[in-house]
């Protein structure tokens, strides 16, 4: 059994004029060590998707279905002071903006060694001892200086690094990293990078790394899956996905990255833009902007107009998508319809 | 407005934008009296400064696409702007179609105005929420040109509108019933609707989603190639610069340290920041090239270090590099690199 198992995951925001359905059936799974890649444009849900497995989502939003087994443990309907056990200590977090994930009137030290004590009785004297030993496996240069330095007089970078050793400093088995590298230059995003991979091989944790680079998740990750306005429309290897997408989103994306077109000449564009989740079409969610859809007639065009895709399997990954599960000469599944 | 007009004044060859010395400081210190600090018990005046440019010569020729890439606090848009006369430069000049700009007043530089255009960033803050698209897009045009009729303007406005791929039966909307995308394409439409012939874009494509980056990306294209626009292009993005430019500068710390062809600089980048910087980008490859590592991080721009601005995070570093500031030098492929290291055969 995986150590994070994630089935039928639905998460609603509930509005005054009825709920948004921002997850929709999402399941994945994570083996003990494993980077996993969650990838998508804003609001394709990556970010909730994260948020939920810690059930980390502010009212209105609430989880409306679904399972997250971690280690054997349901941890939807989990009293908060379970969760709290598990949050920071089995699984911590990486956001995006190191400054907003600092305390500005707490010290380096302070902040680590109030982390270490909420979960372990040690002595302040020990925590601060293993915190100095997280600074310097993240390569922070003078460690013992910075215990006592503020946030603010770290740069970007250097902030990062400090909140890659807190998230590291109660042994997790997970980490999340929600966009760890996009308030970052480029130079320091390949530094920060390498240093998490390491990490997290040599001490055999987890990642499940939120990006919208493709790039950077070709590159950390081992799986990947791709979101599309609330759902997971591709999933499998890393590499297997980059070198041959299958859905026509995921090839659309790869498209047009401008490495991929003659410098000079023209990009293959997406069309359009993805719609907003109160908004959803019928059918598959990607089918306005689907040249497969829209050059499609009769029972085809049928089928991505008004239903939702199920998974088919295409070598080692899952694909939603009508026209790939005929080209591969499937059946048609729709899947479990849920929506209201 | 036709392309012979703009034309006008000048022959074809001489540069269309060139730009001398350019430095500019901004103060840290405030006004005169928070100047004043008290210094072994004396009352000194004590000012600091961000040295954000610190002498960039650049030419664009027409029908360019100058792009200026670099990280975070290199000046990038400080050059944008200074171009633009957003800011004024502390020193140096900026020369447009031969004339002298940076020193003109407001009014004087009016002219000027339409001929360059300027697209921000973030299309969520670069458009005036109580106007409605059709008022934005009028506006510039009612500015420039206060002798046109009602009907003129609308068909001009119709006619952006329509080649930016925005539907003309949304004029009366405001700006926050679109999308990023959207909203970027009304910001190019405005600059458009002028007849610019240069474009200054200020990371147009950063604050978009990707599918998006590369529709705004088309579209820039299509409008250079259709309208014979000249193009100042600031990204931090090297794969956009690579797809986009003709000609790349590659700024650090306020200096200019390489500017090449852009098929000569990805082919064979010189400066040692250049290397570093396209060794970080990540690819989709599967064999990836070794990541050359820097040590450290940027300095800050208040403190420029002496010498080279680069000599701290460069391994190929010596004495002379931290005593003396190096000018660009035209290499063998035309390439102009701004390295001690690569003057004195140190490295290739």
């Amino acid at each position: 059994m995986s150590l994070l198992d994630v089935n039928h995951l639905d998460v609603r925001f509930a509005l005054r004029n009825g709920d948004i359905q921002a997850l929709r059936d999402v399941s994945f799974s994570l083996d003990r060590g494993e980077r996993l890649g969650i990838v998508g444009e804003s609001g394709a849900g990556k970010s909730v998707a994260a948020f939920s497995l810690l059930n980390l989502i502010s009212k209105p939003g609430y989880i409306a279905g679904g399972s997250i087994r971690f280690d054997g443990q349901e941890l939807i309907g989990q009293s908060e002071r379970a969760l709290r056990h598990i949050r920071g200590h089995r699984i911590s977090m990486i956001f995006q903006d190191p400054m907003m994930t600092l305390n500005p009137v707490l010290s380096i030290g302070d902040q680590m060694v109030e982390c270490l004590k909420a979960h372990r009785r040690i002595s302040t004297h020990e925590a601060r001892g293993i915190a100095l030993h997280k600074l310097v496996q993240v390569q922070i240069p003078s460690p013992e200086a910075r215990l006592d330095q503020y946030p603010h007089e770290l740069s970007g970078g250097m902030r990062q690094r400090v909140i890659i050793a807190i998230a590291l400093l109660l042994d997790p088995d997970i980490i999340i990293a929600d966009e760890p590298t996009t308030a970052l230059d480029v130079t320091i995003q390949a530094e920060i990078m390498a240093l998490l991979l390491s990490l997290c091989e040599k001490h055999n944790v987890g990642l499940i790394l939120i990006t919208h680079d493709l790039g950077v998740v070709s590159q950390v990750t081992q799986r990947m899956l791709v979101m599309y306005a609330g759902r997971v429309i591709e999933e499998g290897p890393t590499r297997e996905i980059i070198n041959d997408p299958q859905h026509p989103y995921t090839q659309g994306l790869m498209n047009a990255l401008p490495q991929m077109a003659t410098p000079g000449s023209r990009l293959n564009q997406i069309p359009g833009s993805m719609p907003s989740l109160d908004n959803l079409p019928d059918g598959c969610a990607f089918h306005p902007r689907c040249h497969f859809a829209m050059r499609s007639d009769g029972q085809r065009r049928q089928a991505c107009y008004e239903h939702v895709p199920g998974f088919v399997t295409s070598g080692n990954c899952r694909v939603a998508c009508h026209m790939v599960s005929e080209m591969l000469g499937y059946e048609r599944i729709p899947a479990e319809e849920t929506t209201s | 407005m036709n392309a012979t007009e703009s034309l006008r004044h000048s022959d074809a060859h001489s540069p269309l934008l060139e730009v001398r010395g350019l430095e500019k400081h901004f103060s840290l210190s405030g006004d005169f009296l928070e100047q004043l600090r008290f210094d072994k018990g004396r009352l000194v005046r004590r000012q600091e400064y961000v040295h954000a440019i610190n002498g960039v010569d650049l030419t664009i020729q027409r029908g360019e696409a100058l792009c200026v890439v670099g990280e975070s606090g290199c000046g990038k848009s400080t050059v944008a702007r200074t171009v633009m006369g957003l800011l004024k430069p502390s020193a140096g000049e900026v020369r447009y179609d031969g004339e002298r700009i940076d020193d003109l007043s407001t009014r004087s530089l009016l002219p000027y105005r339409r001929r360059m255009q300027m697209i921000f960033q973030n299309p969520y803050a670069s458009l005036n929420p109580r106007m409605t698209i059709q008022e934005t897009l009028e506006e510039p045009i009612r500015l420039h040109h206060p002798q046109w009729s009602r009907q003129a303007i609308r068909d001009k406005v119709h006619e952006v509108m329509i080649s930016v791929g925005v539907a003309p039966d949304w004029g009366n909307r405001y700006g926050h019933e679109f999308s990023g995308g959207q909203r970027q394409r009304i910001a190019i439409a405005r600059a458009l609707a002028v007849d610019p012939e240069f474009i200054v874009a200020d990371e147009p494509i950063s604050a978009l989603d990707v599918s998006i980056q590369a529709q705004v990306l088309n579209l820039l294209m299509e409008a250079r190639q259709e309208r014979h626009l000249t193009y100042l292009f600031i990204t931090h993005d090297l794969a956009v610069v690579e797809h986009f430019g003709t000609r790349v500068a590659v700024m650090y710390l306020g200096r200019v340290c390489e500017i090449a062809d852009t098929a000569t600089l990805f082919a064979h980048p010189r400066h040692p920041y250049t290397k570093a910087l396209m060794s970080a980008i990540p690819r989709l490859e599967d064999d990836r090239p070794q990541h050359i590592r820097l040590e450290g991080e940027v300095p800050t721009p208040v403190h420029l270090p002496s010498g080279c601005v680069f000599h701290g995070r460069c391994p190929h570093a010596n004495e002379r590099c931290r005593r003396e500031i190096p000018s660009l030098i035209t290499t063998d492929n035309g390439a102009q690199v701004a390295c001690h290291a690569i003057e004195e055969d140190r490295i290739s």
